[in-house]
């Protein structure tokens, strides 16, 4: 074995490296504690490129950790679609880390960059691991780590919303477990590939229990996503975290998309025999009612950050709407909208955080406050982040929404579909334009004198997150057709299968 | 009565207190609830490797049938992660109680001193 067949693992390696060397120095000298979280980012973006180099011709890697052959240790796959969820992350990642540091967010607690290394390691183990039972593992490595970065710099709203998250992703953990126990029960193996070919032999009288597994599964993969009916946990937790860590939660909800993506054409494929596609029929609905939900909250948002909580479960609608098509066209444009909706979210947060810095008392409060220096830069920015939120030309979202409609529309419930996104593209323009006339072209008549106005240093992140939405609106042809064959290789299993069942190393 | 009836009722008993305690409005009710599912989900996934008795779960010449080793490692591992989550949000709702005064988990502040059972109608002085 030469030091490229190991590539798979380096994504979970360095941070798992990172965090406790960055936890050992942090006490001493912090500055290396910083150089040590940010040279791990970019480790992480230089081993997630690489490995998409590698896969990008459509080989799928592989890696039997431990040297178990496959469906009896643990595996590892790198596919396109995870070589392009790493990519996201460590791209997120980076943009998160750089905001903190500008803003001095990371210096109101002692463990800011060991539990951000340990959230990345939890992410990027659940984008590779090839094994459900090991998918949870991952999901409470990064779930224990949110829980940390979450109540990062306290105050009672963190805590009291704090206590409602850590509940509500108990529970969500327990009935994952439930989950998992009845598929291993039914189908007496764990590794996703070998259970999806699996399923088909499960008895006629136990095809009741596999369903209900199957959509219990899927609804742990909602709660983590966010999806309404179960929504509720998101906006009241993103609105209070540290705008650099609600930035980088902002790929915590696609880790549930991800999930659906990978287990559902996986396990409950076409080839699942009685139980293929049963969570589907549920999908659409509950994906375009959270889109209603979240555009709707964009509207109505109290404060700018409560505003970008509400886009990113409209969002996530937006993208299960096309995720619910299960084909290769809506698929692939929904993992298009997913890396431009990731990035979106992440700049809307951090205008946000820009905004309330110069507004002293009157913080993010979408309602008239003071008039700061350098407002029209700002209000460029918060227009920017808006366009792309919302899904307007010239940015990235444009194109996904164009994308997702555009391959939708030969499927039996396009009607509701296309009318649902675009009502809630409306609502949504008009709620962002609302918030951004009341922050930024109304002054309060009593307005006190604005806070000390920042040096404009932190303005790097977000205008960085919106020259990569940029990028990714003049790169749409080699990204869209990246997301293509990344959605044609994730819903042809067999493929999978054969590079995971037959990696045996003698 | 046979055992797979037992263990599932067993099960049974603990998911329901644990989520009637679980819905409460008082983090304690709360994280007692959560506890008692999470018992509930390592029974559940011990049962998933079927249940057996007297059958050793390691390979030895002399044996023929075997219990299922791979749902007890599951379980292992379950029941650290929950310990570790239960001991964590036993720290958190006490922080959350100390620093907001309000042990509700919906939100609302009520005051400690409405706390002593009157602003709901129950009896907590037991």
């Amino acid at each position: 074995m030469t030091l490229a067949d190991h590539l798979p693992i380096l994504p979970i390696i360095i941070p798992a490296l990172a965090a406790p060397i960055a936890l050992l120095v942090m006490r001493r000298r912090r500055a290396l504690g910083i150089v040590i979280s940010l040279v791990s980012c970019l480790a992480m973006l230089a081993a997630a490129l690489t490995l998409m180099a590698g896969v990008s011709d459509g080989t799928i890697m592989a890696y039997a950790l431990g040297d178990w052959p496959a469906p009896f240790g643990i595996v590892l796959v790198a596919d396109r679609l995870a070589a392009m969820m790493l990519v996201l992350t460590a791209t997120l990642a980076l943009l998160a880390l750089l905001h903190a540091l500008v803003t001095r967010a990371d210096r109101k607690g002692w463990h800011f960059h060991p539990l951000f290394q340990f959230q990345l390691m939890g992410l990027n183990g659940a984008f590779l691991t090839g094994d459900l039972f090991n998918l949870f593992v991952f999901f409470e490595v990064l779930l224990i780590a949110s829980y940390g970065l979450m109540l990062h710099g306290q105050g009672p709203a963190r805590l009291k919303a704090g206590v409602q998250y850590v509940v509500v992703n108990l529970v969500g953990s327990s009935l994952f477990l439930i989950a998992l126990g009845m598929l291993y029960a039914l189908t007496g193996t764990l590794n996703m590939a070998d259970m999806g070919l699996r399923v088909a032999a499960v008895a006629p009288e136990d095809q009741g229990l596999l369903r209900i597994a199957g959509l219990l599964l899927v609804s742990v993969f909602a709660l983590k996503a966010a999806v309404a009916p179960l929504h509720l946990w998101l906006p009241r937790t993103y609105a209070v975290s540290t705008p650099a860590v609600a930035a980088l939660f902002a790929i915590m909800t696609k880790v549930g998309v991800y999930s659906i993506i990978r287990v559902v054409p996986q396990v409950f494929g076409e080839s699942a025999g009685a139980a293929a596609w049963v969570p589907a029929p549920y999908l659409l609905p509950a994906a375009m009612v959270s889109a209603g939900v979240g555009f709707a909250g964009v509207f109505v948002a109290r404060s700018l950050s409560e505003q970008a909580a509400y886009a990113v479960i409209g969002s996530t609608g937006t993208l299960l709407i096309a995720v619910a098509g299960w084909t290769p066209e809506s698929l692939g444009a929904a993992l298009y909208y997913l890396a431009h909706s990731t990035l979106a979210a992440a700049a809307l947060f951090m205008v946000a955080d820009v905004t309330a810095r110069r507004r002293g008392a009157f913080a993010d409060s979408a309602s008239p406050g003071p008039a700061f220096a350098g407002r029209g830069g700002i209000a460029l920015l918060f227009m920017a982040a808006a366009i792309a939120a919302t899904g307007l030309p010239p940015l990235s979202g444009f194109i996904g929404k164009l994308l997702i409609l555009k391959s939708v529309a030969g499927l039996p419930d396009w009607g509701w579909a296309w009318g649902v996104i675009l009502v809630t593209t409306f609502i949504g323009v008009v709620g962002f334009a609302r918030v951004g006339s009341a922050v930024f072209w109304k002054s309060a008549p009593d307005s006190s004198a604005p806070a000390a106005s920042t040096s404009r240093r932190d303005l790097a992140a977000p205008v960085l997150a919106l020259a990569l939405l940029a990028a990714l609106s003049a790169g749409a042809g080699w990204a869209s057709a990246y997301a293509d064959a990344a959605a044609a290789q994730v819903l042809d299993p067999a493929q999978s299968a054969a590079a995971v069942l037959t990696e045996r190393t003698p | 009565m046979s055992y797979e009836f037992l263990v599932a009722s067993a099960i049974g008993v603990l998911v329901a207190g644990g989520i009637f305690l679980a819905l409460r409005a008082r983090t304690f009710q709360v994280v007692l609830g959560l506890t008692l599912f999470s018992y509930a989900v390592n029974l559940f996934l011990f049962a998933s490797g079927r249940l057996v008795i007297g059958r050793p779960p390691i390979w030895d010449k002399a044996v023929t049938e075997y219990t299922d080793p791979l749902p007890q490692a599951l379980v292992l591992t379950a029941i650290v992660i929950t310990f570790g989550m239960t001991a964590f949000v036993v720290i958190l709702a006490l922080r959350s109680f100390l620093e907001t005064g309000s042990d509700h988990v919906d939100g609302d502040t009520v005051p400690c001193d409405a706390q002593d059972g009157s602003a709901d109608g129950e009896d907590t002085r037991l």
